[in-house]
């Protein structure tokens, strides 16, 4: 019980005080990017969350079992990177076998989670900061859901920002990073959950 | 044509600085320049290393572009990148460790760097070796200028002052590291913490993107004005001409 109450305490940190977009900065380029279309923001994030989940499933042993004991540590950056970008081919792969639609929605979206930061983030985090098999589960898992409920709140925030009448230098990115600044601050306001 | 391919160099490097800076023209990289500006010697590390990751990596790519498939390219080069990114962790690790563990994730992140990657597709493997790597260089002095510049904000504002010797420890003075304090003094303290957290960096970021547009907004008003005033001007004159003519041509009719 007491394992699990830990798992949970660390999902809610990972996700929303340490929000992997707010607060460790990592797919700030999507997040700026995907802008104000909620649809694809969303598809989008729940493309990411699998990414994350399985490749920080897969490269966990990677580093653990293979890695460590052939005494090549060194090369962790350079094997996630191909277990990632593997894993998008694959999940793109089974995406438009069993729901075109889905597929057709992703897009363009999907090669791009190759090079978001926060799936190689995440992993390498985990390894970097040896976390265990659980607590790195937790991170993948509580990052992943940051990340799709911040893209998603966001996109929201910026159909509105779009209409309204904001100074003319302000129109467009830096406004976003105004609200995202905002939105930041309020996040800190959690920090002590879970410490 | 010697001139012309100098010319063209000259161009490579050029535009990367300011012109087309990788990123506050072109908004990319944005990740460590939200998260290492906290502190200015952070930020020109991540500038040189970077520099040195995107030359290394365009050279390499501009020399391979022949042989690498097409449909391969995008993962060909994250590989290249991903060795150089690897060559750079070490060599940081080894000789500079406290830079090595502030950058933290953030090196290795270098990996799925956009701006890495963009020039790769958008330049190197279009363009010869020297232009390569004068593009490259631009770029990454262009980066460096733009971390340097929030960073610069950043520390100034969240801890009221400038600290060296923290991360690269040859510049200490007599062992110690050196603080100037510029928003401090005895007594008071005009520092504001906030920018020293997250918040912070993407006020910072906003305010300076803003500034930018404020910029180039009056410079296109003013050009606007400019053209609007020099096509007043032309048709006022078409008008006198147009107004003259019968006239000049009565006095013209005049002297027969």
């Amino acid at each position: 019980m007491a394992y699990f109450v830990a798992f949970l305490l660390a999902l809610v940190s990972y996700s929303l005080i340490d929000n992997v977009l707010l607060s460790r900065f990592y797919g700030i380029c999507s997040f700026i990017g995907v802008g104000n279309k909620v649809k694809s923001a969303v598809s989008m994030g729940i493309a990411v969350v699998f990414v994350i989940v399985f490749s920080a499933l897969i490269c966990y042993p990677i580093y653990h079992f293979i890695l460590v004991p052939a005494d090549l540590k060194f090369l962790d950056t350079v094997v996630y990177i191909l277990v990632i970008a593997s894993l998008v081919q694959i999940v793109g792969l089974f995406i438009k076998k069993y729901s075109p639609a889905l597929y057709k929605s992703l897009g363009i979206y999907l090669p791009l989670i190759t090079t978001n930061c926060a799936v190689l983030g995440v992993v390498q985090e985990n390894t970097d900061t040896s976390l265990s098999f659980a607590m790195s589960m937790a991170n993948a898992l509580g990052t992943s859901l940051g990340y799709l409920l911040m893209i998603f709140v966001f996109a929201c925030i910026r159909t509105r920002l779009d209409t309204y009448n904001t100074p003319r230098a302000f129109k467009g990115i830096p406004i976003a990073l105004i609200t995202a600044a905002i939105m930041a601050m309020a996040m800190t306001g959690l920090t002590g959950i879970g410490a | 044509m010697d001139q012309l391919k100098r010319s063209q160099h000259h161009e490579s490097f050029v535009t990367g600085i300011i012109k087309e800076n990788p990123l506050f023209v072109a908004v990319l990289g944005t990740c460590p320049a939200l998260a290492i500006t906290k502190s200015f010697e952070a930020a020109i590390g991540m500038g040189i290393l970077f520099t040195f990751v995107l030359v290394c990596s365009n050279v390499l790519i501009s020399a391979l572009r022949k042989i690498i498939p097409e449909e391969v390219e995008t993962p060909a080069y994250i590989v290249v990148v991903a060795t150089f990114v690897t060559v750079v962790k070490m060599v940081c690790e080894a000789f500079v460790p406290a830079l090595y563990t502030s950058l933290g994730v953030f090196l290795s992140l270098l990996v799925v760097n956009c701006i890495v990657l963009g020039r790769a597709e958008a330049f190197a493997n279009k363009n010869g070796v020297v232009d390569s790597l004068l593009d490259g260089l631009g770029n990454g002095i262009g980066y460096t200028l733009a971390l340097i510049v929030i960073s610069l904000v950043r520390e100034i504002l969240g801890t009221g002052m400038l600290t060296f010797g923290n991360i690269f420890p040859f510049l200490k003075i007599n062992g110690e590291v050196v603080a100037l304090p510029i928003l401090k003094g005895a007594g008071w303290d005009f520092s504001i913490s906030l920018f020293a957290k997250p918040a912070g960096g993407f006020i910072v970021f906003g305010v300076i993107m803003a500034i930018l547009a404020a910029m180039k907004n009056s410079k296109k008003d003013k050009e606007a004005a400019a053209k609007r005033a020099a096509a007043y001007a032309a048709a006022q004159k078409a008008r006198e001409a147009a107004l003259a003519a019968p006239i000049a041509a009565k006095t013209e009719g005049g002297v027969h």
